[in-house]
């Protein structure tokens, strides 16, 4: 394929799945191992009502006000499952599942009374996001990538996309010691001084954060599959978490690219002319992944563990 | 208007979705129970996704077949053998491997649903043309139910309930203890089965009305409400149904009365309505009925504390306690006791001291058990272990202040 139709056609969307999906796996790992997977799940479902509150607020559907209301949704929706729990005394899974049926449901009727015909805001995109459309193009080649005039018209999911992705390293690096040793072993965590539910609340805080950032571009399916799948797969091929992280990372980018190119390309290959939706591929190859790691992986058993 | 749909006047089709919603929610909410008890709400999140890919794929199966694609009983099987797939796969990776359930919760999930994704966005460049409608699965639809729809709704349902009560009993047993369960000679995995399928059974059944989406909602939501109301299993399973059915029939209802109102959501909402109505009123665990106990706690403290004070003839400074004394007419404004007051602050004391002497003298060790500075000695001790004590502390004397 020439440069002229693969750069301002599949570079950005393939940068920008790269990019989420190393995003979103990077804090899955530590939520995979201390047990709150399906924060990813939750959030996903929860940031819709704040989406169309922000769009009802402001009459757009602009980047910035959708951010915002759907890290305020993010954040309402932590609170009032730590509320549920507390208050009921309500086991956590339930509290979760209470909380984000509820708030999925009342943004779909949000969605559904007030008049979104004119801009493009539907459930349908929030699940699926819309990758596919995200093209460049000023882009006339390669070249384009060294031509500011170009690189001005970048779609602005990428370099947001980008910005995440650097945040989300830049947190887990610095935070790298206390995450770890909170993540295995709280208790002593606890004895060494740390404040171990601020870094828990940090770790969901940066999770939602990287949910409603990779959400805005990708879809809500990537952003749960990426939370979870890539680690998961990942914590079946080691058990040191430095390895761990570079396993999920490659996974993730893995399954993006794969992803990508499969649903764009794979129907072609097979005769037929329209390409499949790349955010169900993405995700359908990330499980196809950890399939395999959970058939192969070297360290897929609990060793030491008793087999029940 | 709503009153109207409330009671099936607001024509066939909103009546049928209405029926069919009840039906389905009472299914839901009993089914549910169980899965909560069993701490595995979160598993139906899991089952409602991974029916996608089986819905698309029949629907496919039947078109290329030659039929409508639509037949609701097709895509519904296929939607449970998908689901049935998913459970397999949930229980394959916490079994087989090292990852928790909530990973595999979240794997299978995410994977399924982007499958299924995947096959409906071929279903759409299909060239029959027929435009299948299948994105209806994932919100729910009532708009064009058939009464053959409703019927396969509520014998799933009529079902699914018929199957709870067989299975009652052994399956409370393992929610509640497992290991008892499989001491007393039950098999725990199959019982789990049973339990999964049946929330498989209302999840499938439930596609068609509140969408793949939502239909956790209805498992979950209602038991956490009824599990505020009692303690016993019975019980609370009767009242989950009891909410699960009345939020499908009237979530139906308000969404009739309106265009803009779609179904599945005003269902769930209701239930959350429940939801919180039970969290604030339930007595017991209820959070007005714990208020209210803390409460009345706080001021028997801080009467009890009064009398003492005005005992011993220290002056009270504490506001409320000065105003509970004041109200009780055990004290004046000026903190001073009335003669009221002073019998019961002299009593106060003299139990106090009784309650020393009793949790001093091994003989008593078992009524100093339940000293916890308010409890009225004489609804401990009888009278005559009471003279006794007064004996060996010696006669009341009179309060000098």
């Amino acid at each position: 394929m020439s440069g002229a139709e693969f750069v301002p056609l599949s570079l950005p969307p393939l940068l920008i799945g790269i990019l989420a999906a190393v995003a979103c796996a990077l804090p899955g790992n530590f939520l995979v191992l201390r047990k709150q997977a399906l924060i990813g799940d939750a959030i996903s479902h929860v940031v819709l009502p704040g989406i169309v509150v922000a769009f009802l607020v402001t009459g757009t559907v602009g980047a910035g006000p959708m951010m915002l209301g759907a890290m305020g949704s993010s954040v309402v929706a932590v609170g009032l499952i730590e509320a549920i729990r507390r208050l009921g005394r309500i086991e956590p899974g339930a509290a979760m599942g209470v909380t984000f049926t509820a708030m999925f449901a009342a943004g779909v009727l949000l969605l559904e009374q007030s008049d979104t015909s004119s801009v493009h805001l539907d459930v349908e995109h929030a699940l699926y996001g819309n990758l596919e459309s995200l093209i460049w193009l000023d882009a006339v080649g390669w070249q384009s990538l060294l031509d500011p005039v170009a690189l001005a018209g970048l779609p602005p999911e990428l370099p947001r996309i980008g910005l995440t992705c650097l945040f989300v390293i830049a947190f887990t690096s610095i935070l790298w010691r206390p995450l770890k040793i909170s993540t295995f072993d709280e208790g002593f965590a606890a004895t060494a001084g740390m404040p171990t539910t601020l870094i828990g609340l940090a770790l969901v805080i940066v999770a939602a954060l990287t949910a409603v950032a990779a959400f805005d571009a990708v879809g809500s399916i990537i952003v749960i599959a990426m939370f979870i799948c890539p680690p998961a797969a990942a914590r079946l091929m080691t058990n040191r978490l430095e390895t761990q992280i570079g396993w999920s990372v490659v996974f993730a980018v893995l399954s993006a690219a794969l992803g990508y190119v499969l649903a764009g390309y794979g129907p072609l290959w097979l005769g037929r002319d329209n390409a499949v939706s790349a955010a169900g591929m993405i995700a359908t190859v990330s499980g196809a992944i950890l399939a395999l790691a959970a058939l192969f992986g070297p360290c897929r058993t609990r060793t030491g563990a008793p087999a029940s | 208007m709503l009153f109207d749909a409330l009671f099936l006047q607001l024509g066939y089709n909103a009546s049928l979705v209405a029926i069919g919603a009840g039906f389905l929610g009472i299914a839901a909410g009993v089914t549910g129970t169980f899965l909560y008890l069993r701490k595995q709400a979160l598993l139906s999140d899991a089952i409602s996704h991974a029916t996608l890919p089986g819905v698309g794929l029949a629907f496919v199966l039947m078109a290329l077949v030659g039929g409508s694609g639509r037949f609701l009983p097709g895509l519904l099987l296929g939607a449970a053998l998908s689901a049935g797939i998913g459970l397999l796969c949930v229980s394959a990776l916490t079994r087989r491997t090292r990852l928790s359930e909530d990973s595999a919760i979240g794997a299978v999930l995410s994977v399924f649903f982007g499958f299924g994704i995947v096959i409906l966005t071929v279903i759409q460049t299909m060239s029959t043309g027929r435009q299948a409608g299948l994105e209806s699965f994932l919100l729910g639809s009532t708009a064009g139910m058939l009464f053959n729809d409703a019927v396969v709704i509520a014998a799933g349902g009529a079902l699914t309930l018929l199957a709870v009560l067989l299975f009652r009993r052994p399956m409370g047993l393992v929610a509640f203890d497992p290991e008892y369960a499989a001491a007393r000679g039950f098999n725990v995995a199959r019982i789990d089965l049973v339990i999964m399928t049946l929330a498989l059974a209302v999840t499938v059944v439930g596609l068609k009305i509140v969408g793949l989406i939502l239909v956790v909602a209805m498992l979950i939501i209602p038991p956490v409400a009824a599990r505020f109301w009692s303690d016993r299993m019975e019980v609370v399973a009767l009242l989950s149904g009891l909410f699960g059915g009345l939020s499908g029939w009237a979530g139906a209802a308000i969404s009739a009365t309106a265009p803009a109102l779609p179904t599945g959501p005003i269902i769930v909402l209701v239930c959350f309505g429940l939801f919180v109505l039970s969290l604030f009123l339930a007595p017991g665990r209820g959070l007005l009925a714990a208020l209210t106990r803390h409460l009345r706690f706080q001021r028997r403290v801080h009467l009890r504390q009064g009398l003492l004070a005005l005992a011993q003839g220290q002056p009270i400074y504490e506001r409320l306690t000065l105003r509970l004394l004041r109200r009780a007419g055990l004290a004046r404004a000026d903190g001073v006791a009335t003669d009221e007051g002073r019998a019961r602050a002299a009593k106060a004391l003299r139990d106090e001291k009784r309650w020393e002497l009793v949790r001093s003298d091994p003989d008593f060790a078992a009524a100093a058990l339940s000293y916890d500075g308010l409890a009225g000695i004489e609804t401990v001790l009888t009278v005559d272990q009471i003279a006794e004590i007064d004996n060996r502390i010696g006669a009341p004397r009179e309060v000098t202040s």
